[in-house]
């Protein structure tokens, strides 16, 4: 009886010291930085597929600069290529190459757009038009996904840093998460240049 | 070294959330409060077209549970209209809480731009393209011609129809329903709380009022807690039931062990019973005629803008 008591009340302390020491925001906001994590890699493979379409309806204009497409499908290629696993998460050299893989893409991409600015009959081209729309929707969700990325991670991170909860991260081996840096921020960020004033 | 390291902990701590909110704080717009679904903060719409439009999105509201609201800002400046409209949209998290079904149309009257801004939960019913169709039908042609109020009424209908044909369920009328779906009940927390409260709470009842009473006393507070928890008196009664035989069977266990009252006086009697009275479940939060956000809105960046 006594004995059972003893170790009930063992249990139930242990419950509280794991939880007093962060174990347990730990779990929570591990899982939260991986679901964030998915949520990015899902819109960054939306703009993948989308740009297959967006380079075949390109090519219709037959005079349009074989060079800017072509650095399209090279930087698709190679951003689809990067295998990524839950591991990159804590593999800062993978995730920092899968991110300049991404963001390459994103400039060529955004470099297409101005490009077809000068070409008046893809710019009154409907199908363009709708690719259009929706690789700005897709750039968007990206830019949410990766703000809300950074902001679990920053949340783990600060957790992980922060005393006592850093004695927990020491024994059970949490290490800080990497984020998306500055330097390639103002690169990948850069929106393609949509105007809808000129039609 | 420890004492360096842990000063640069706390430190770090207590910077980066500063930091981040310096970031921030460089000078956006704030997110105006809400307070109905059509907020014109530019003076454009008349009294009576706003009413009109408000009238419109609080029907559709009321018949089909989506939440529309419509925005009209000076300016979004210095930030572009999508990040805008996200940032009110994670602050607002219209769409009900369950479904998250809310839509956002921020129109910046001095930009002559305007943002329609789905909840993931109408990416469906508004794809990005739909999104942009609506904006290049109804709004920016009227808006070119200054007709406010006609673009925004024309765009509401788009809206809603689409989110019409969208098989969302839609609200439940009666109260009853709502309030068991409000509460959210949570069958685990229920379960653990008497994991641990139905072998104490036995002893301590038995303890006081003998084996017999007590196990029929566990299992009446067990039975009414079931049934306070789940409105239901078939549940409650079965819960009363198990709830009795297990402090029997724990009772007798403790009776044959020879040590059956020992601490049971330190308890003092009943503590079950008291805290849960209250009505906690009580009071529909949505009960006044005013406005609020359902809270379950998750705005993912899905949407389209346009300008005129």
């Amino acid at each position: 009886m006594t004995l059972r008591l003893l170790s009930l009340s063992f249990a139930a302390l242990l419950g509280l010291m794991l939880s007093g020491c962060g174990y347990n925001r730990f779990q929570a906001l591990d899982e939260q930085t991986k679901s964030a994590w998915s949520e990015v890699l899902n819109q960054y493979q939306r703009r993948a597929d989308l740009v297959p379409n967006i380079v075949a309806t390109v090519k219709g204009e037959a005079a349009f600069e074989q060079d800017t497409l072509t650095k399209v499908v090279e930087a698709r290629a190679k951003a689809t290529s990067i295998q990524v696993t839950p591991e990159t998460l804590n593999d800062p050299a993978a995730f920092a190459k899968f991110q300049a893989a991404q963001g390459e893409l994103g400039s060529a991409l955004s470099r297409l757009m101005v490009v077809s600015e000068r070409y008046p009959d893809l710019k009154a081209n409907q199908g363009f038009r709708d690719l259009r729309v929706q690789l700005e929707g897709t750039e968007n969700r990206i830019t949410v996904a990766r703000n809300r990325y950074i902001q679990t991670v920053q949340e783990y991170n600060v957790l992980a840093r922060s005393f006592p909860n850093n004695l927990t991260a020491m024994v059970f081996g949490y290490t800080v998460k990497p984020s998306f840096a500055v330097a390639n921020e103002a690169q990948i960020s850069t929106p393609p240049v949509v105007d809808f004033n000129k039609k | 070294m420890g004492l360096r390291f842990l000063l640069q902990a706390l430190l770090l701590a207590v910077w980066l959330p500063l930091a981040s909110l310096s970031v921030w704080a460089q000078g956006v717009q704030p997110v105006p409060p809400l307070t109905a679904h059509v907020m014109d903060n530019t003076g454009t719409l008349t009294a009576v077209q706003k009413a009109a439009l408000e009238a419109k999105l609080a029907a559709f509201e009321q018949s089909r549970g989506a939440q529309v609201v419509v925005l009209m800002v000076p300016t979004t400046q210095p930030e572009d209209i999508a990040a805008y409209a996200q940032r009110i949209g994670d602050s607002w998290k219209i769409g009900r809480n369950s479904i998250g079904d809310g839509l956002l149309l921020v129109v910046a009257k001095n930009d002559r731009t305007v943002r329609i801004e789905t909840t993931k939960a109408l990416e469906g019913a508004i794809p990005d393209l739909a999104a942009s169709q609506i904006i290049e039908t109804a709004l920016t042609p009227r808006f070119r011609q200054g007709d406010f109020a006609g673009g925004l009424d024309a765009a509401a209908d788009q809206i809603m129809a689409r989110i019409t044909g969208e098989k969302l369920p839609v609200p439940q009328q009666s109260n009853a329903a709502r309030r068991s779906a409000d509460g959210g009940f949570d069958w685990t927390t229920l379960a653990v709380f008497l994991f641990f409260a139905v072998p104490i709470g036995g002893r301590v009842l038995s303890s006081v009022l003998g084996r017999k009473l007590g196990s029929v006393a566990t299992g009446g507070a067990v039975g009414v807690l079931a049934w306070l928890f789940t409105s239901s008196l078939v549940v409650g009664g079965i819960a009363a039931l198990a709830g009795m035989l297990f402090a029997l069977v724990s009772g007798l266990g403790g009776a044959l062990g020879g040590r059956s009252s020992g601490w049971g006086g330190g308890f003092g009697g009943g503590g079950l019973g008291g805290g849960f009275g209250g009505g906690g479940f009580g009071g529909g939060s949505r009960g006044g005629g005013g406005f609020s956000s359902g809270g379950g809105g998750n705005f993912g960046g899905g949407g389209a803008s346009g300008n005129w």
